[in-house]
């Protein structure tokens, strides 16, 4: 059992497994281009002028590349009405989700430790109609959701947006911490109520020492999600309060005058840099929130 | 004493209202969607019952047949080609590559994008007179048409090449997961008894690991349902409302025809469906997990 570590199919030898070898590093190549040529597409269009783009080829680096439409993208081109860029949707955006993030992060954690170290009657019941709350279609809280917005009088503001990705993320973040509590040995936090700890203190100086690595796949998995986030900021944010993704649509949709691909490609990068950001610096841990994500919910 | 007392209910103090709230936010929000869909409200909400008019509305709204129509055609291409692609992926993978870890990052960074960003990359691309049919052009092949972006009947199609794009990797990492769960002494049997590569595959490793389809097909279907942002970034809809989904079509009807109860009934209908791909789901998880 040496070589158990290696999986896939057992290899033969002789020339044939050598066109094999070609033919499957060809296919996965092509993968990589299919994959590729959009990201490549946007970034060089983002780079050109606009008679180039009609001009020149889809493909094709750009002749004098110029960050001119990535400036006009951030500070002057036409969202709606409104032509300062993408730059204060941007910020919205950061204002969205950095709350929301600590927020449904935290109350996660507490939920989950509660939800197993601290067992009460119908805890996987509530737990399981929690995670249920994952998975309906948002559309069916849309209407209810803007009314209790407008009576909170938190409609059209970032801070309403925070309290409802904070609500719908809490599922999720819940599931996350859950599932890491489970593993940690209910021993340690029967020793820690012996010695007289409580609720809280077993909660700070036990349980979140132990949970950087489950933290850090929930706070990856939330930004991720909160700033992709289009269904809740269109509906319930209006014109100055939009995040980046709605500002980025009405930015496309808007057609005054020429239309500008270049800038448009800009806008798409700037929307998308900071999750993509996330995803170079830490993929291992947003794969590892996917795979949670989707197997056990 | 008393400061027993409150150690004791502290957890409950703590943990119910946050539970009671997301609660409410989940199951009191579903009620009143399904009560207003069962009323006659418009552009105000109306509480007197007025039983199923709403749904025979619905259900006699020629674009709602539209909705459901594109709804059918865009989850069965979506889910067979990012089942076909995610497949063949990992299984390429999983021969033994050097730079698995490099690919991998390469096919699974779509899945960290907004569906706004990817649909405003594939609208530029498919674009009918600058896109792929200009590169086409160029390249010497100048009779190539590619209009599917403006035409009525196609249109869903380019959805369904976007949300290939972007979700394919992630199911191909599903995949990848699910080979490398398969002892390795299966396959070394495999090839004792004289089975080739693709044999191998076809008749003992994939059926090993038939919950691995299971799951990617419910992650599909339900990603499949909720689209929304998708169709919006790409067609808008359009042209007119030949892309419409019911995701589009229950925002449309609530906030740009106010037709209220009309809305709920579409929610309620997305609502149910999800339920009875989902339901089943998390009951076997749930039961597995109890074991």
């Amino acid at each position: 059992m040496t070589t158990s570590a290696n999986a896939g199919i057992v290899r033969r030898k002789g020339p044939g497994a050598r066109v094999g070898r070609i033919v499957l590093f060809t296919i996965l190549g092509l993968f990589c281009v299919y994959y590729l040529m959009p990201l490549w597409v946007v970034v060089v269009t983002s780079l050109k002028s606009l008679d180039e783009i009609r001009a020149g080829s889809l493909l094709g680096l750009p002749q004098a590349p110029s960050f001119a439409a990535w400036g006009r993208a951030w500070s002057s081109a036409c969202v709606g009405v409104r032509c300062d860029g993408l730059a204060p949707y941007v910020w919205n955006s950061f204002a969205m989700v950095i709350p929301a993030v600590a927020l449904s992060t935290f109350l996660g954690a507490i939920a989950g430790y509660a939800l197993t170290k601290w067992r009460f009657p119908g805890a996987d019941t509530i737990f399981a109609l929690m995670l249920f709350g994952a998975f309906i279609p948002f559309q069916v809280v849309l209407l209810p959701m803007a009314r209790v917005l407008g009576i909170l009088d938190l409609a059209g503001s970032v801070v309403g947006l925070v309290l409802v990705h904070t609500v719908y993320g809490l599922a999720f973040t819940t599931l996350f911490f859950r599932n890491f509590f489970v593993g940690v040995s209910n021993g340690i936090v029967d020793a820690a109520k012996i010695d007289g700890a409580g609720f809280f203190s077993i909660f700070f100086r036990l349980m979140l020492p132990m949970a950087p690595p489950v933290i850090v796949v929930t706070v990856i998995w939330q930004f991720t999600q909160i700033w992709n986030d289009f269904l809740f900021g269109v509906a319930f944010t209006v014109g100055d309060s939009n995040p980046v993704t709605v500002a980025l649509n009405n930015l496309v949709a808007t057609s005054t005058g020429v239309k500008e691909y270049n800038v448009d490609m800009a806008a798409a990068v700037i929307a998308a840099l900071p999750t993509l950001l996330v995803y170079v610096v830490a993929g291992k841990y947003f794969v590892r929130g996917l795979a949670a994500g989707a197997v056990k919910g | 004493m008393l400061a027993r007392v409150v150690e004791k209910w502290l957890p409950r103090i703590v943990v119910m209202p946050l539970f009671a709230v997301s609660l409410f936010f989940v199951y009191g929000f579903i009620a009143w969607t399904t009560w207003i869909s069962f009323t006659r409200s418009g552009v105000m909400p109306d509480y007197g019952f007025d039983g199923l008019a709403q749904y025979e509305r619905l259900w006699s709204t020629p674009r709602w047949y539209v909705a459901l129509g594109n709804l059918a055609v865009f989850s069965i291409l979506f889910i067979g080609l990012c089942i076909v692609v995610g497949i063949l992926l990992a299984i390429l993978l999983d021969q033994r590559i050097r730079i698995e870890g490099a690919i991998r990052t390469v096919y699974l960074y779509p899945m960290a994008l907004s569906f706004i960003v990817t649909g405003t990359a594939w609208k530029w691309i498919l674009n009918p007179g600058l896109g792929l049919e200009h590169l086409a052009h160029q390249w010497g092949w100048t009779d190539f048409h590619f209009g599917w972006l403006v035409d009525p009947r196609m249109a869903i199609y380019t959805v369904v090449i976007a949300g290939v794009w972007q979700s394919s990797g992630y199911v191909m990492a599903l995949f990848l997961a699910g080979l490398r769960s398969v002892d390795d002494e299966v396959l070394r049997a495999a090839a004792i008894d004289g089975a080739g590569p693709i044999r191998t595959y076809t008749s003992i490793v994939l059926p090993m690991i038939r919950p691995v389809f299971f799951s990617a097909i419910i992650v599909l279907a339900h990603l499949a349902i909720k689209s929304y942002d998708l169709v919006v970034a790409l067609t808008g809809g359009g042209p007119g409302y030949a892309t419409d989904v019911p995701a589009t079509f229950m925002y449309s009807f609530a906030f740009q025809r106010s037709e209220l109860g009309t809305a709920a009934a579409s929610a309620v209908m997305m609502l149910v469906t999800v339920l009875a791909i989902i339901v089943p789901y998390l009951w076997s998880e749930l039961r597995e997990a109890g074991r």
